[in-house]
C-alpha cells in the first residue's frame, strides 16, 4: 500500500478523491483493464475493489438468501405448487383461481379494510390532537412524553393478551369501568360486531405514542413568526390551529396517514392472538389468511398467490410513501 | 420546550386573558389526565394483579391495591410457567438479532460510503429497494428459504439463525450507516491512507470510533424490534422449548392460571421498559427522526 500512495500523489489523475469531494461513482470503479496505468496503480483499484467486495460479503450474502431471494420466489411461488418434498411444478393462474374461489378471502379482505378505516379513523386524529395540546403545555412536557410513549414500548403481545383480559365480559375492566356510567355489559371479542372496534382501541393504545411524538417533533418546527403574524390580524385560537399549525405539517400528515395503512393492512397480532379470527370470522385479517394457507393448510401456492396480491396493494402505498420522504433522507 | 419556543399557537398576551386560561387549563387537566390513565393505568394493573391472588383478581378488577400482596406470583411464574426459561430464549434472539445487524449495517455502510466499489451503487440500489415491500409479503416464501437453505441443504427453523439472519437484511440499517459516514469528512480516510493505513485498519482504527451514535441509534431500534417480533418466532421457532416469551406467552394464556399469567406479562415488559427508562431521552427525541423513515 504504501508503494502506491507515493506514486499516487505524484499523479493527479489517478489520486481518487481531491479534498472533501465526492469520487463520482463510476470514475475510478472502471475496471482496471479499461486504464493503461502501471502495476501498483492497477492493483490499487483493485485491491479496493476486494476490500469493498469483502466489507459487503455480510450484506451481501444476508439480503440474498433472506430478501431478495425470498422476494423473487414470493413471486414464483404465487405460480407453483410446491409440497417440499417433490420439486415445485408449474400450475399457472390456478393458485389464483383456488384463492378466489375460498369464500373466506372476500371477508378477509373487508375486516382488514374495515380495520384500516376505523384505525384511521380513531387512530388518526387522536395523535393530532393529543400532539397540538401537548406542544402548548409549559410543565411536565417531559413526564407526559414518556407516559405517552409508555405503551409503545410494550411488546404488542403482551398489550394484546392484557386487553384481552380487560374485554373480558365478566371480570375485564372495560365492562366494569363502562358499568360505573350505566353502559352494557357488552361482550366484546365475543361479538361479531364488537371484537373489531375492540381490536382497533388495543391497536390505537399501542400505536398512538409514537405518532403523538412525531407531531411534536413537527410542530415544534412551525415557525413562531406565522403564529405572531395571524394573532396581530386577529385570528382566533381555533383558526390558528386550522390555518396555519395544521398546514404547516401537513407533509408529516400525509406520511403518518401513509404509514398507518401500510401497517393496518399488515394486521396479524391482534385478532391472531385475541380471537382467533372469530367469531365466525369477523376479525380474520389478509396476513391471517395467508398464515392459514402457508402454515396450517400446507398450500403454499394459495398463500403465494395471496401474498403477491397483498405486495402489490402495499408496493404502491410504499412507493408513494418512500416518494414523500426523500427531501427528510437528502436534508 | 425548546429554548426558541417562547410561544406555540397561544403567545403569553393570550395566556393572560381569562377565558384563553380557563379553555387550556381545563383542555391541560383532560389531557393529563388522560395521559396519565391511558398511558400508566393499564401498566399499573399488569403490576398489581401481577401480585394479587386470581379469585381477588377476578372479583374486583377495578381496585387500584391488591387485597394481599402475593410476590411468590412473580417467582411462581418465573419456575412454573418456565417464563425465566423463555426470557433467555428471548434475550438470545434480541441478541444475536442486534449484533447481525450491527455487523451488516457498518460493514455494508463502510463499503458503499467510503470504498465506493464500481458495483456500489446497484448495490446500495439493491439494498434500498428492498424498503418498497414490507417483510410480510415476502414472508412465505422467505419460510421455505429457511426451511432448506439454497445451495446448503440445511434447515434453519427452530434454531436462532433462523430469527438472527433475516434480522441482519435490515435495508433501513444500512440507509442510516451510509449517511452517517457520508458525513464523515474524506480527509481523515486520505491522512490515514497516506500514512499506509488499509481498508479494514480504517474501518476498525477511524469509522468505528466516530459511529458512537450510530451505533447508539441502531442498537436501540434493533433491540426493541427484536423484542417485539412475535410472527417470525412463530413461524420459524415451533419446538416451544425454543420458543421466545412472545410466542410463549399466547400458548401459556390458554392454560395458565390469570395471577401467575399476568406476572409473566410483567416480566415480559421489565426489560425492554428498563432499557426505555434509561434511554428515554434519546428515544422520545429520536422518534420524530427516525420514525418519519422507518
Amino acid at each position: 500500500m504504501s508503494t502506491t500512495q507515493a506514486e499516487g500523489v505524484t499523479r493527479p489523475g489517478n489520486r481518487p478523491i481531491p479534498d472533501g469531494e465526492r469520487r463520482p461513482p463510476s470514475g475510478d470503479g472502471t475496471p482496471p483493464t479499461a486504464r493503461r496505468r502501471s502495476g501498483p496503480q492497477l492493483s490499487r483499484a483493485w485491491r479496493l475493489n476486494l476490500a469493498a467486495l469483502i466489507f459487503l460479503l455480510p450484506a451481501l450474502l444476508l439480503f440474498g438468501y433472506f430478501s431478495w431471494w425470498p422476494i423473487l420466489r414470493s413471486a414464483l411461488l404465487a405460480f407453483q405448487q410446491t409440497n417440499l418434498v417433490e420439486p415445485a411444478t408449474w400450475v399457472g393462474w390456478s393458485n389464483f383461481v383456488r384463492l378466489f374461489d375460498d369464500p373466506v378471502l372476500p371477508i378477509a379482505v373487508r375486516n382488514t379494510l374495515w380495520f384500516t378505516a376505523l384505525s384511521l379513523l380513531i387512530g388518526f386524529p387522536l395523535p393530532v390532537l393529543v400532539a397540538l395540546l401537548m406542544s402548548e403545555i409549559r410543565r411536565f412536557g417531559g413526564l407526559l412524553r414518556v407516559l405517552v410513549y409508555l405503551p409503545v414500548v410494550v411488546p404488542p403481545v403482551v398489550s394484546v393478551l392484557l386487553w384481552k383480559q380487560f374485554y373480558d365480559p365478566d371480570s375485564g375492566l372495560a365492562n366494569h369501568v363502562l358499568g360505573l356510567i350505566g353502559l352494557g355489559p357488552f361482550l366484546w371479542l365475543q361479538d361479531q360486531h364488537w371484537a373489531m372496534p375492540g381490536l382497533v382501541i388495543t391497536a390505537t393504545w399501542a400505536g398512538v405514542g409514537g405518532a403523538v411524538l412525531i407531531y411534536l417533533a413537527a410542530l415544534a418546527g412551525v415557525s413562531t413568526e406565522l403564529y405572531d403574524a395571524a394573532e396581530i390580524d386577529g385570528a382566533s385560537v381555533p383558526r390558528r390551529v386550522w390555518h396555519i399549525a395544521l398546514p404547516q405539517i401537513r407533509g408529516v400528515l400525509l406520511l403518518m396517514l401513509l404509514l398507518q395503512i401500510i401497517g393496518a393492512f399488515q394486521v396479524f397480532t391482534e385478532p391472531f392472538v385475541m380471537t382467533a379470527g372469530g367469531p365466525e370470522n369477523a376479525t380474520i385479517s389478509v396476513l391471517m389468511l395467508i398464515y392459514r394457507y402457508a402454515f396450517l393448510d400446507g398450500d403454499y401456492g394459495r398463500a403465494g398467490a395471496l401474498s403477491v396480491l397483498l405486495a402489490i396493494v402495499l408496493g404502491l402505498v410504499s412507493a408513494l410513501y418512500l416518494r414523500l420522504t426523500r427531501p427528510w433522507s437528502r436534508s | 420546550m425548546s429554548a426558541r419556543a417562547d410561544r406555540g399557537v397561544l403567545s403569553s398576551a393570550d395566556r393572560r386573558r381569562t377565558p384563553v386560561r380557563l379553555w387550556s387549563g381545563g383542555m391541560q387537566t383532560v389531557l393529563v389526565l388522560a395521559v396519565v390513565v391511558a398511558g400508566a393505568g393499564p401498566l399499573y394493573w399488569t403490576v398489581k394483579s401481577a401480585i394479587s391472588a386470581t379469585p381477588d383478581l377476578l372479583a374486583h378488577p377495578l381496585s387500584l391495591w391488591p387485597e394481599k400482596f402475593e410476590w411468590h406470583n412473580l417467582s411462581d411464574a418465573w419456575s412454573t410457567l418456565q417464563i425465566g426459561h423463555y426470557l433467555v430464549n428471548t434475550a438470545v434472539l434480541v441478541g444475536g438479532s442486534w449484533l447481525t445487524q450491527l455487523l451488516v449495517a457498518t460493514t455494508a455502510g463502510y463499503a458503499l460510503s467510503v470504498l465506493r466499489p464500481w458495483f456500489g451503487r446497484v448495490v446500495y440500489g439493491g439494498i434500498l429497494a428492498t424498503l418498497f415491500l414490507p417483510g410480510t409479503v415476502s414472508m412465505v416464501a422467505l419460510y421455505l428459504t429457511v426451511l432448506n437453505v439454497p445451495g446448503l441443504g440445511v434447515s434453519l427453523t427452530d434454531t436462532p439463525l433462523a430469527v438472527w439472519l433475516p434480522a441482519g437484511a435490515h435495508a433501513f440499517n444500512i440507509l442510516l450507516a451510509k449517511q452517517f459516514f457520508d458525513a464523515i469528512p474524506r480527509e481523515l480516510f486520505e491522512a490515514a491512507e497516506v500514512d499506509g493505513a488499509g481498508s479494514f485498519r480504517v474501518f476498525w482504527r477511524i469509522v468505528l470510533p466516530l459511529s458512537g451514535p450510530l451505533l447508539a441509534v441502531i442498537s436501540l431500534l434493533s433491540v426493541m424490534t427484536a423484542w417485539k417480533d412475535f410472527l417470525w418466532p412463530l413461524i420459524v421457532i415451533t419446538d416451544p422449548e425454543r420458543q421466545p416469551l412472545a410466542v410463549a406467552l399466547p400458548r401459556l394464556a390458554n392454560s395458565a392460571d390469570q395471577a401467575l399469567l399476568l406476572a409473566g406479562m410483567f416480566i415480559a415488559i421489565v426489560p425492554p421498559l428498563l432499557i426505555f427508562v434509561v434511554f428515554q431521552r434519546y428515544i422520545v427525541r429520536g422518534v420524530g427522526f427516525t420514525g418519519l423513515k422507518g
